[in-house]
């Protein structure tokens, strides 16, 4: 009844894509040198609304080709290991996992610039990856360790990347669309021809604050792209459950969106080149970009309550976006199935190495509690909760 | 109410061959300034002990008089230029937003209809849609678009019509504002300013008179302040701007039409220090905002009655300034706070318990803490006048304190 029917829509765009890899006159195939461009078709065509739909033709190389299975398969091996180490209780409190969505993280930055920036919400660690993060700053912030890249006072919703261009991270439902318009405010007031891609869930969809920010940004031709990740989930509540009108991509009205499977990393990036062609002459865009997670909405939720195992294998069978960049690098015969499956050798150990160089940094110092309340403090003094032990001016 | 306070601040400024060293605005406060220093075209003025020296020993030769500060404003009186306090905001604004290109102002109605309370009148004109912009009715999108816009090193002013819409945006102003400096490890600084009218008005009904300090006081990570006078409201408006930390800077309904003459000179005060309005030996008054005036009224009583209060407009709401309040304090030993906030967990409630904490031994008597009543404010004239603190009740508790 209600899981099946969503359940075969999450499985449809699957046909496409066979016929693609079966009808390899569409395809042009290379000799696995690295510049030659080759040309990939998406899996579906684009849907779009108030707006022209860009070509379904995507032009890639060997080298992005590699570098995408690489990327996502570090991620999937990233957050695989994060799991792990929830359970092993070096991580605490809340860890939101995004594999299942890699291509959206791996697509977008392969269509974009470090100058355009990227906001999004608590389920970050792949996004801060692909903006030029290293795995030991994050496994030590996942365990709270000073290594991590905000000292291990943020945690796994706070991640931040100030020359990356990633503005994070973020634990409110919603919240970080608004300011992912002022960052797109604030790329129009110095005119420097970048955008903004403020990503959210589609929980966060029915959020207020995310009209009233749309309204604004198409009032004042703000280059913002809003980056709807829907997973058909908003924690334990399917996405027909919660919306009256799913379609997200519509829901701007006067701001043209365009639906994108997410699960296809050309896809995305086509997409999202687009976006930025479009943001930059004539204001807000919306992308709904249809993915899936494949854990729960974080590691407290066993993710089987709301959905059946059965669609989550079939997802992950049909549209799994490292699958479907391996069958394409198979296919085009620019590696051999021994090599992919050393990336991914080497990929693990590499989690493995970050994961114990986190280990062994240290937990913050106790004056670490003080620091960075404010930019420069005024001499007040703070204390700890007994007040007797922890006592700080602040610095 | 306009003109009745004329030049009661006794913060008078130096002439202008006293100045200081831009640079050392950003270092704390009372360690590093030095009023005699004279160096570049801005100074600082703080309220320090040089200055109390002075005017207690004028105190002991002069007829008390409730205004005592009247005979100070000698040689600076004549220069400088009256404004109303409206005014002077905008002339801070304005002069900020000359400085530094950065500097934008966000809000309803601000740009082309000139700002509700007229404090941005005549800048969209100047500085065109783009660095004044006229928002539509949607406080929690456009406070956090500014707090965005912080975080790329803009410097947006966002103006809330009144203090008490600002409660649409509360998750981004307690969660974004405050919090990204410290769980971004340092990476993004949010120099915001975030300001308004509040206070109870002539009245205005129990939704548009809202004291929202005392719902923003534990915030960490912001900074709070609280002007009222022309002289206090344009330096603290451009010592909020230039401050690298979110600020929230509260304005008073009633208190835009004050005037007061304030020197030509460019001026930016110290954002956490208090202002020591009259200086005095029995009792030390606490006050900030509307309530001061209600006090130096009371206080005109209290002295032709016998009395000598000590009267500090503490100006900082966050972080108190536990000096100069404790060096009052330690000179008084006694304490009486009047605020217009709630009485539960107000200003006062934890000015209260800070001052306790600090200077226990000091007190001869129990921290007496006068506010406004933990009831919505009422239509009704007569029933508003006493929700807030009337001079009559300033009076008693102070003899009631003193006995």
């Amino acid at each position: 009844m209600a899981l099946s029917r969503s359940g075969s829509n999450l499985l449809k765009p699957i046909s496409p894509f066979f016929s693609c890899a079966r009808a390899p006159s569409i395809l042009s195939r290379s000799i696995s040198s690295s510049n030659d461009s080759i040309t990939v078709e998406t899996s579906i065509p684009f849907t779009a609304h108030n707006c022209e739909p860009p070509s379904r033709s995507v032009t890639t190389s060997a080298a992005e080709l590699r570098s995408f299975f690489r990327d996502m398969a570090l991620m999937r091996r990233m957050e695989i290991a994060a799991d792990s180490l929830y359970k092993a209780k070096l991580i605490r409190g809340f860890c939101h996992l995004y594999d299942g969505q890699e291509a959206v993280a791996v697509g977008m930055e392969a269509a974009i610039t470090r100058k355009d920036c990227i906001i999004t919400a608590y389920r970050d660690h792949c996004t801060f990856l692909s903006r030029g993060g290293n795995l030991v700053e994050v496994f030590a912030e996942l365990m709270g360790r000073r290594a991590g890249m905000s000292n291990g006072k943020g945690g796994s919703m706070h991640f931040y990347r100030k020359e990356g261009g990633f503005y994070g991270g973020h634990g409110i439902v919603g919240a970080q669309v608004p300011l992912g318009c002022g960052l797109a405010f604030a790329q129009k007031y110095s005119k420097d021809e970048n955008v903004t891609f403020a990503m959210y869930g589609d929980g966060a969809a029915n959020q207020g604050q995310l009209f009233e920010a749309l309204n604004i940004a198409a009032l004042w031709d703000l280059p913002a792209i809003l980056v709807c990740e829907n997973n058909h989930y908003g924690m334990g509540t399917a996405e027909w459950r919660a919306a009256k009108s799913p379609a997200y991509y519509k829901r701007g009205d006067y701001v043209p969106g365009l639906k994108v499977d997410g699960m296809d990393a050309f896809a995305v990036k086509q997409a999202c080149k687009f976006a930025k062609e479009h943001a930059l002459k004539n204001g807000p865009i919306i992308l709904e970009m249809d993915t899936y997670r494949y854990h729960g909405h974080s590691m407290s939720d066993p993710g089987s309550t709301y959905r059946t195992r059965d669609e989550i294998s079939g997802v992950r069978q049909e549209r799994d976006p490292i699958e479907r960049i391996r069958k394409l690098l198979l296919s085009h015969e620019i590696s051999t199935e021994t090599e992919l499956k050393d990336i991914e050798k080497e990929v693990r150990k590499e989690v493995d190495n970050a994961i114990s160089k986190a280990k062994e940094s240290e937990m913050p110092d106790p004056s670490e509690l003080f620091t960075n309340v404010y930019v420069k403090g005024f001499g007040v003094e703070a204390y700890g909760a007994d007040r007797k032990e922890l006592r700080a001016t602040l610095p | 109410m306009a003109t009745l306070f004329q030049g009661v601040g006794a913060v008078t400024p130096f002439s202008a061959s006293s100045s200081l060293d831009s640079n050392k605005l950003l270092l704390p406060s009372r360690k590093s300034l030095s009023i005699s220093d004279s160096r570049g075209s801005i100074f600082v003025y703080r309220s320090d002990a040089l200055n109390l020296k002075a005017a207690t020993r004028k105190q002991d030769l002069l007829i008390p008089n409730a205004v005592a500060t009247k005979g100070e404003t000698s040689t600076s009186a004549k220069s400088g230029h009256e404004l109303l306090l409206f005014e002077a905001l905008r002339e801070g604004l304005e002069e900020e937003m000359e400085r530094d290109p950065r500097v934008c102002v966000m809000g309803e109605d601000v740009g082309h209809y000139g700002g509700s309370y007229k404090v941005t009148k005549g800048l969209a004109e100047k500085y065109g849609d783009l660095r004044v912009l006229d928002t539509p009715i949607a406080e929690n999108s456009f406070t956090g678009m500014g707090i965005g816009a912080a975080m790329t090193g803009l410097r947006p002013i966002v103006e809330g019509m009144n203090m008490g819409f600002l409660l649409l945006a509360f998750n981004q102003i307690s969660n974004n504002c405050g919090m990204l400096h410290y769980t971004s490890g340092g990476q993004f600084t949010i120099p915001i300013v975030i300001r308004g009218p509040g206070g109870v008005g002539r009245q205005l009904g129990a939704e548009h008179s809202q004291r929202l300090e005392s719902y923003f006081q534990s915030i960490p990570g912001i900074q709070m302040v609280a002007c009222s006078t022309p002289y206090n409201a344009k330096g603290l408006m451009k010592a909020a701007i230039r401050s690298e930390n979110p600020v929230i800077l509260f304005e008073h309904v009633l208190l835009y039409n004050l005037k007061e003459r304030i020197p030509d000179e460019e001026y930016v005060l110290s954002l956490e220090e208090a202002e020591m309005v009259r200086p005095g030996e029995h009792i030390t008054i606490l006050t900030y905002s509307r309530m001061r005036y209600h006090v130096m009224q009371a206080a005109k009583t209290l002295v032709n009655k016998g009395y000598d209060p000590e009267v500090i407009d503490i100006r900082s709401l966050k972080p108190f300034d536990l000096y100069t309040i404790g060096c009052s304090v330690k000179k008084t030993h006694r304490v009486l706070i009047v605020e217009e906030c709630m009485r539960t967990g107000g200003i006062g409630a934890s000015l209260t318990a800070a001052i306790t904490e600090n200077f226990h031994d000091y007190l001869d008597a129990p921290i007496v803490c006068l506010s406004s009543q933990d009831v919505p404010t009422p239509y009704a004239g007569t029933l508003e006048e006493w929700t807030v603190v009337q001079p009559a009740q300033i009076v008693s508790a102070v003899e009631q304190l003193c006995q």
